[in-house]
């Protein structure tokens, strides 16, 4: 935008000063001076974020979950307090390349599996005309429904963080796409798996018996080196907009497979099948709906299966000129594994109310209610948040699980009931 | 949302035969002309930037502030393409919309969620909703396509001292608008909006936009400098403070695809 131009314009201070006589002189230092302007051109966020070339930002936050049953399990806790940072430095180059680098980690109180780091980011994004290109660890979203994420394949799900599952681990990956009025075309080779992060021993959330997370088995010989493919075309069609991809690789959702340690205690091995997938998501708008979909059909080591999520959302707007706006989503998620689907969304449908008064602090409130439609079990979800002042921004969730049925996947969760209070600093 | 407050301004104006002595028309005809004509003066910027400063202020006057960088593009035979971009509050750094308007028929527009890369689409038929929690609904900023409303000259009126016409305007398709009309103030020398009038759907006075601080930009382009929308049911009001115009950019449309939204920061 305008004011990069600007700030490309500008010479960095060493450059000015090599004139006339003082050339010499200049020759010698020009390369330090100039290399310490480019550093510190890079480093100085007051310079950088007038420029619109170099970006930071990112969050510190405070977290606190109370899970307020006793533990079904033994060495789990009643609750946790942990602290959080994800900040995020962007450069851009002459508006054709650029660098991201976003780390992430987290300490807690009583898993100590919780307690972890992460790059989410780090990577260099080529921009030609006709092309991109981008090299390093990235994250990419594909998807359009609220509830469940079918087709997003690209990121592994950083479960130990929530279980909303939206948190993903950074992905090495080249992607390179190409862009026009036809759609787009997005190709990505996945040089690395990473494998999925679960509570620990003391952590809730988690089945009976302890996920033996350092013993995975993959089908693939080569395990995490294991080179994944994954191609999708996009394009906005009308007033639709959809993505199809085929996928080949390690799946991202793992079978946990009881079997014992080398101590003989039972344990759980997350068991990496590879996989050939077909992805579709769809988002279409019609007067105050959006219709949503998400199919995928995926094979490999086990039989093929099928699985849908889709379904609606209508907003009204300025409900009896409150200000506030109303959005109702209505989901149905299918798996044709039935129970045993890797899931526990097999035959499951949901209500959510998102309730936006429109006030300056952005005050957001989601009820959610999933409802198995095979037997009793059910989950209650409430999101809410809202910005303190120009920095602070506080987030309650609290999930609910109700009536879980012995054969459903979450009933190692029946106690697990519990409210996670966030405080977060933005910067 | 770029050309939203350049459209209410557009809007106003009125044919220069009918400031020459033309044979008079009926007050819809003479509406309709000042409407075009003010829409045709708003036009042939190709594409621009801007900064946005949104001052959020309650009853109590507490202020509340966003910071939005935009950037439209002129779609030849269509409504324009905006793109906005939020740098504070941090929380919701980085954000995009991204809208399509359209001269009839539902706008497209899109969300960019940051922390999650996701795009999301979101439903713009219905344009009464507020923007950001301000005072100004989407109707203010991106839907005043000519074609969208009915016009009608009411009077000549001086406004501080400045010759206007008073157009009135009425959304055609009323479901989707808060309101039931608006009264604009429209300068004769120039057809820059310098104030509007909202009704709600009960006819009550609901806001007021004063329009303050024209610049002219590129040897013909006016833009304003400061707009006040003050509500008077609720006693809030909120401030658009524009700076670093800019035009013909070298804009084109690839820069407001979908998929540039992952890339614009």
């Amino acid at each position: 935008m305008s004011a990069q131009h600007v700030a490309y314009g500008s010479p960095p201070v060493g450059r000015a000063t090599c004139d006339g006589r003082r050339a010499k002189t200049c020759a010698v230092l020009r390369p330090v001076s100039c290399l310490f302007c480019l550093v510190s051109w890079i480093l100085c966020p007051a310079a950088g974020l007038a420029a619109g070339t170099t970006q930071i930002r990112g969050y510190v936050a405070g977290e606190g979950r109370y899970f307020y049953h006793y533990p079904s399990f033994a060495d789990q806790e009643r609750s946790n307090a942990s602290v959080a940072a994800q900040p995020e430095y962007y450069h851009r180059w002459d508006n054709d390349s650029s660098l991201t680098f976003v780390p992430f980690g987290r300490v807690d109180s009583t898993d100590p599996e919780r307690t972890h780091i992460d790059i989410r980011e780090l990577n260099y994004d080529y921009i030609h005309p006709e092309f991109e290109l981008r090299v390093g660890i990235g994250k990419v979203f594909w998807g359009a429904t609220e509830f469940v994420h079918l087709v997003d394949v690209v990121n592994q799900t950083d479960w130990v963080e929530h279980i909303d599952g939206e948190d993903k681990l950074g992905q090495p990956m080249f992607e390179f796409a190409k862009a026009g009025a036809w759609g787009k075309i997005d190709v990505f080779i996945l040089p690395y798996f990473r494998e999925r992060t679960f509570p620990g021993l003391k952590g809730r959330l988690r089945p009976g018996i302890t996920i033996d997370r350092d013993n995975p088995i993959f089908e693939s010989p080569d395990k995490n080196n294991r080179w994944d493919f994954v191609a999708r075309y996009s394009r906005t069609l009308g007033p639709c907009d959809f993505g199809i991809y085929i996928f080949n690789g390690t799946d991202r959702d793992p079978l946990l497979y009881p079997t014992t340690n080398d101590q003989g205690q039972p344990v759980l091995r997350p068991f990496y099948q590879e996989i050939e997938q077909i992805g579709l998501d769809l988002q279409w708008p019609t007067g105050n709906w959006i219709w949503k979909l998400e199919a995928i059909y995926r094979h490999g080591y086990f039989d093929g299966y099928f699985a849908a999520t889709g379904g609606a959302e209508y907003t009204l707007v300025n409900v009896a000129e409150t200000g506030t706006d109303l959005g109702l989503v209505l989901e149905y998620a299918f798996d044709d594994r039935g129970r045993l689907a890797t899931t526990p969304y097999n035959n499951d449908a949901m209500v959510g109310l998102r309730i936006s008064p429109k006030d300056a602090a952005s005050t957001q409130i989601l009820l959610g209610w999933i409802q198995n439609m095979d037997d009793s079990s059910k989950v209650a979800v409430v999101e809410a948040s809202r910005r303190l002042g120009s920095h602070w921004k506080v987030s309650l969730d609290v999930w609910n699980f109700m009536g879980l049925a012995p054969g459903n996947l979450y009933y190692s969760l029946r106690a697990d009931d519990f409210a996670r209070l966030e405080l977060a600093y933005y910067f | 949302m770029t050309q939203r407050h350049t459209r209410i301004i557009a809007v106003c104006g009125i044919a220069v035969s009918l400031a020459a002595g033309a044979p008079a028309q009926d007050p819809a005809q003479r509406g309709l002309a000042v409407a075009q004509e003010a829409d045709r003066r708003y036009h042939g910027y190709g594409d621009f930037t801007a900064h946005l400063e949104m001052i959020l202020r309650n009853s109590r006057g507490q202020e509340s502030r966003r910071d939005i960088r935009i950037q439209g593009l002129e779609v030849a035979g269509d409504g324009d393409k905006s793109l906005c971009l939020f740098d504070s509050p941090a929380d919701i750094k980085g954000t995009a919309l991204l809208t399509y308007t359209h001269k009839t028929g539902d706008d497209d527009q899109w969300l960019y969620l940051p922390a999650l890369k996701r795009i999301k689409r979101i439903t713009s038929s219905n344009k009464s909703g507020s923007f950001v929690g301000s005072e100004f609904a989407y109707e203010d900023i991106a839907g005043q396509e000519l074609e969208k409303h009915t016009h009608l000259h009411l009077r000549d009126e001086v406004l501080d001292g400045t010759d206007c016409l008073v157009i009135e305007r009425t959304p055609v398709v009323q479901k989707n608008s808060g309101y039931s009309r608006q009264q604009v103030w429209i300068d004769k020398a120039e057809y820059r909006t310098l104030k509007v009038e909202f009704f709600d759907r009960r006819k009550a006075l609901l806001k007021t936009l004063m329009v303050a601080d024209y610049r002219k930009y590129a040897d013909s382009l006016w833009r304003p400098g400061r707009m006040t929308m003050t509500n008077h049911q609720t006693g809030k009001s909120t401030e658009l403070i524009w700076s670093d115009y800019q035009f013909q950019t070298g804009l084109k449309a690839g820069d407001f695809s979908t998929d540039n939204l992952l890339r614009v920061r």
